[in-house]
C-alpha cells in the first residue's frame, strides 16, 4: 500500500501544498503534520484584526473540517515531527512525532516556517515579554492587553508597528524602540520609513531610533520596564518583540540538506539539495523568482502560496519553474502599505503623490527600469505596478512622478 | 445560518451556509470553492476575490468602500455595476439567499 506524501509544517505553505496536490489530481494519501494545536490558519491578522477583536480563531482557519475530510487530507496536530529516517531510495521513509507516532511516506515536503528571533537579555524570561508568530503568542498578548497601560515595542518592522498602531488605538502609551536609524529599513526606502515614523508619532507613539537595549526589569515575575544602555528605563506592562525570525531547520539539518545562512536551499522547482525532497515558504533560500540574479529569502504570504504550488507540481513529476512577482502588505491603523517587487539594488526612486496627505507611492528603478513600488493608501498604483512588473514591463520615471496621470496608462515595454 | 450561492465561471452553482460575520470570500475558501483566490486572506490588498453580486441583492449588500472601489479598478476582470471584493461582504441574516457570480479571472 502506498504511504503517500507527508508535509511537515501545517502553516500557509503546507496547507497550499496539500490543496494544490489535490487540485493537480494526486490520489494518494496526504498527511500534514504540525506542532500547533489548531488546523492551519492565517497568521497576518494576529497582529491586527485578531488583536482588534475583528477576527476570532475560527475565522482565521483556512479551511473547515469538511474540506479536510472531503479531500482526504489527514491532519496530525499538536504533535510535531522530531525525527525523519529516509530509506535507501533517498525519497521514502518514516517520520516520528514528539508523541512517538510513526508516519510513513513515499515523498516528503518541508514547510517548517520560522520562529521569532529571541532577545536574550537580563529579564527576558519575565511575564509580559512577548513575541508574535502563532496563535498562542496572540492569545498571550490578548490575555494581558486590557490591563496594560504601557506597551513597548522592540523592533520597528511590520509586526511591531502593526501592534503599536493597535495599542495606540486602544489608548495605550506606546514606545517603539528600533535598533537601526530608520523604521522597516529592510523593506522600504528612507522616504517611506520617514513617513511611517511621522505617522506613528502623529498618533501619539514615541519612536526611538538607534535604541540600544540592555535588558528588562520587573518584580521577579512580571516585567515593569525596558532598560536602555545608559540606564534609562522605559515603563512597560507589555514588551512586544518583533526583530525578525529564524528559519526552523531542525529536520532539514537531520536530513543533511544544504542550509546556507541557516535557510533551506532550494532550486527553481522547490527541490532541496536532495532532489526528492521539496521545501517551501519562509524557511527557504530560493533563486530570485523575478528572474533577476541571486538568491532571496521571502517571508510573505505570496511566497508561501506560490512556491508551495511549484513544490506540489514537482512532487507530481511536473516541471514548472517558480516565476512570480513578490508582494507584501502591512496594515497599520488606517494606513495600508503595499509593496510589489524587490527593490534590492535600486539606483533611483521616484515619489508620486504627497506623503503629507497620507497617500503616495515610491517607485524604485535600476538603470531606468522599474524594480518595485511602495504604495501608501494607493491601491490603484499598487495594482498597476503589480501588473506591469508581472509582465516584465516598465514605467517611465519622469512620467510616473505626475500623480494626475494613472500609472496603468504609462506601462511600456 | 444565512445561505449564499456561488455561481462558478463554468455556470455551476454551489450553495453554502455561512457563519454569521464570516465574509463571502471566507465562506467560499473554507469550503474549498475554486475560483475565489483570495491571495491576501481578506485584507482588501489583492483584488483576487472579485464577484458580481446578483442584481436582486445589489441594494441590500451595497456598493464598495473607497479602498475597495480603487482595488476593483485594478482587478483582473473588468468590473461591472455590482462588482465587489467578496472579502468585504460580511454575511448576516439580511443577506440570506445571496447569490454571487465569481469573476472568471482573478489573477
Amino acid at each position: 500500500m502506498s504511504s503517500g506524501i507527508l508535509i511537515i509544517g501545517a502553516g500557509q505553505s503546507g496547507m497550499q501544498i496539500a490543496d494544490s496536490l489535490r487540485e493537480l489530481g494526486f490520489e494518494g494519501a496526504i498527511t500534514m503534520v504540525g506542532d500547533e494545536q489548531i488546523p492551519p490558519y492565517q497568521r497576518p491578522p494576529l497582529s491586527k484584526g485578531f488583536l482588534y477583536g475583528e477576527a476570532d480563531e475560527e475565522s482565521l482557519q483556512f479551511r473547515n473540517e469538511k474540506f479536510y475530510e472531503d479531500n482526504r487530507i489527514e491532519l496530525v496536530l499538536g504533535d510535531g515531527v522530531v525525527e525523519v529516517q529516509l530509506n535507501s531510495d533517498g525519497a521514502s521513509g518514516v517520520a516520528t512525532t514528539a508523541s512517538g507516532r510513526a508516519l510513513a511516506f513515499d515523498q516528503l515536503a518541508l514547510a517548517p516556517g520560522s520562529t521569532p528571533r529571541k532577545l536574550n537579555l537580563t529579564g527576558s524570561e519575565l511575564d509580559g515579554v512577548l513575541y508574535m508568530r502563532n496563535i498562542e503568542d496572540a492569545r498571550a498578548l490578548k490575555s494581558c492587553w486590557d490591563g496594560a497601560e504601557n506597551v513597548v515595542v522592540i523592533g520597528g518592522g511590520f509586526i511591531g508597528l502593526e501592534v503599536a498602531a493597535v495599542a495606540r488605538k486602544a489608548g495605550k502609551t506606546v514606545t517603539v524602540l528600533e535598533g537601526l536609524d530608520r523604521m522597516m529599513a529592510r523593506a522600504v526606502c528612507p522616504t517611506t520609513s520617514e513617513y511611517f515614523k511621522n505617522f506613528h508619532e502623529r498618533r501619539g507613539a514615541k519612536i526611538v531610533l538607534n535604541a540600544k537595549i540592555a535588558g528588562f526589569e520587573g518584580d521577579g515575575r512580571k516585567v515593569s520596564g525596558v532598560v536602555l544602555e545608559g540606564g534609562e528605563v522605559v515603563p512597560a506592562d507589555i514588551v512586544m518583540i518583533g526583530i525578525g525570525v529564524v528559519a526552523r531547520t531542525e529536520i532539514a539539518s537531520q536530513l543533511g540538506l544544504d542550509l546556507p545562512n541557516g535557510l533551506i536551499a532550494v532550486n527553481e522547482f522547490a527541490q532541496t539539495s536532495n532532489p526528492n525532497i521539496v521545501a517551501a515558504g519562509d524557511a527557504t533560500l530560493l533563486p530570485n523568482p523575478t528572474g533577476a540574479d541571486g538568491q532571496v529569502r521571502l517571508e510573505s504570504v505570496q511566497n508561501a502560496v506560490d512556491q508551495a504550488k511549484v513544490a506540489a507540481k514537482t512532487l507530481m513529476g511536473q516541471r514548472e519553474t517558480y516565476h512570480a512577482l513578490p508582494w507584501f502588505w502591512s496594515d497599520q491603523a488606517d494606513i495600508k502599505l503595499q509593496i510589489a517587487g524587490l527593490s534590492t539594488g535600486y539606483d533611483q526612486t521616484v515619489l508620486r503623490g504627497n506623503p503629507d496627505e497620507d497617500s503616495f507611492s515610491v517607485l524604485y528603478y535600476k538603470n531606468g527600469r522599474l524594480l518595485a513600488i511602495d504604495c501608501v493608501n494607493q491601491p490603484v498604483d499598487f495594482m498597476a505596478a503589480r501588473r506591469c512588473l508581472t509582465d516584465d514591463q516598465t514605467i517611465d520615471p519622469v512620467a510616473a512622478a505626475d500623480s494626475s496621470v494613472k500609472l496603468k496608462t504609462l506601462i511600456t515595454n | 445560518m444565512p445561505q449564499v450561492t456561488y455561481i462558478l465561471p463554468d455556470g455551476s452553482e454551489t450553495t453554502l451556509e455561512a457563519r454569521d460575520g464570516d465574509s463571502v470570500m471566507e465562506t467560499a475558501v473554507k469550503n474549498g470553492i475554486k475560483g475565489i483566490v483570495a491571495e491576501c486572506g481578506g485584507a482588501c490588498s489583492c483584488a483576487t476575490c472579485h464577484v458580481f453580486v446578483d442584481e436582486a441583492f445589489a441594494d441590500v449588500v451595497g456598493g464598495p468602500g473607497d479602498l475597495e472601489d480603487d482595488m476593483l479598478d485594478g482587478a483582473a476582470c473588468d468590473r461591472r455595476d455590482t462588482s465587489r471584493l467578496s472579502c468585504q461582504i460580511k454575511m448576516c441574516a439580511d443577506f440570506d439567499g445571496l447569490r454571487v457570480e465569481i469573476a472568471p479571472k482573478q489573477v
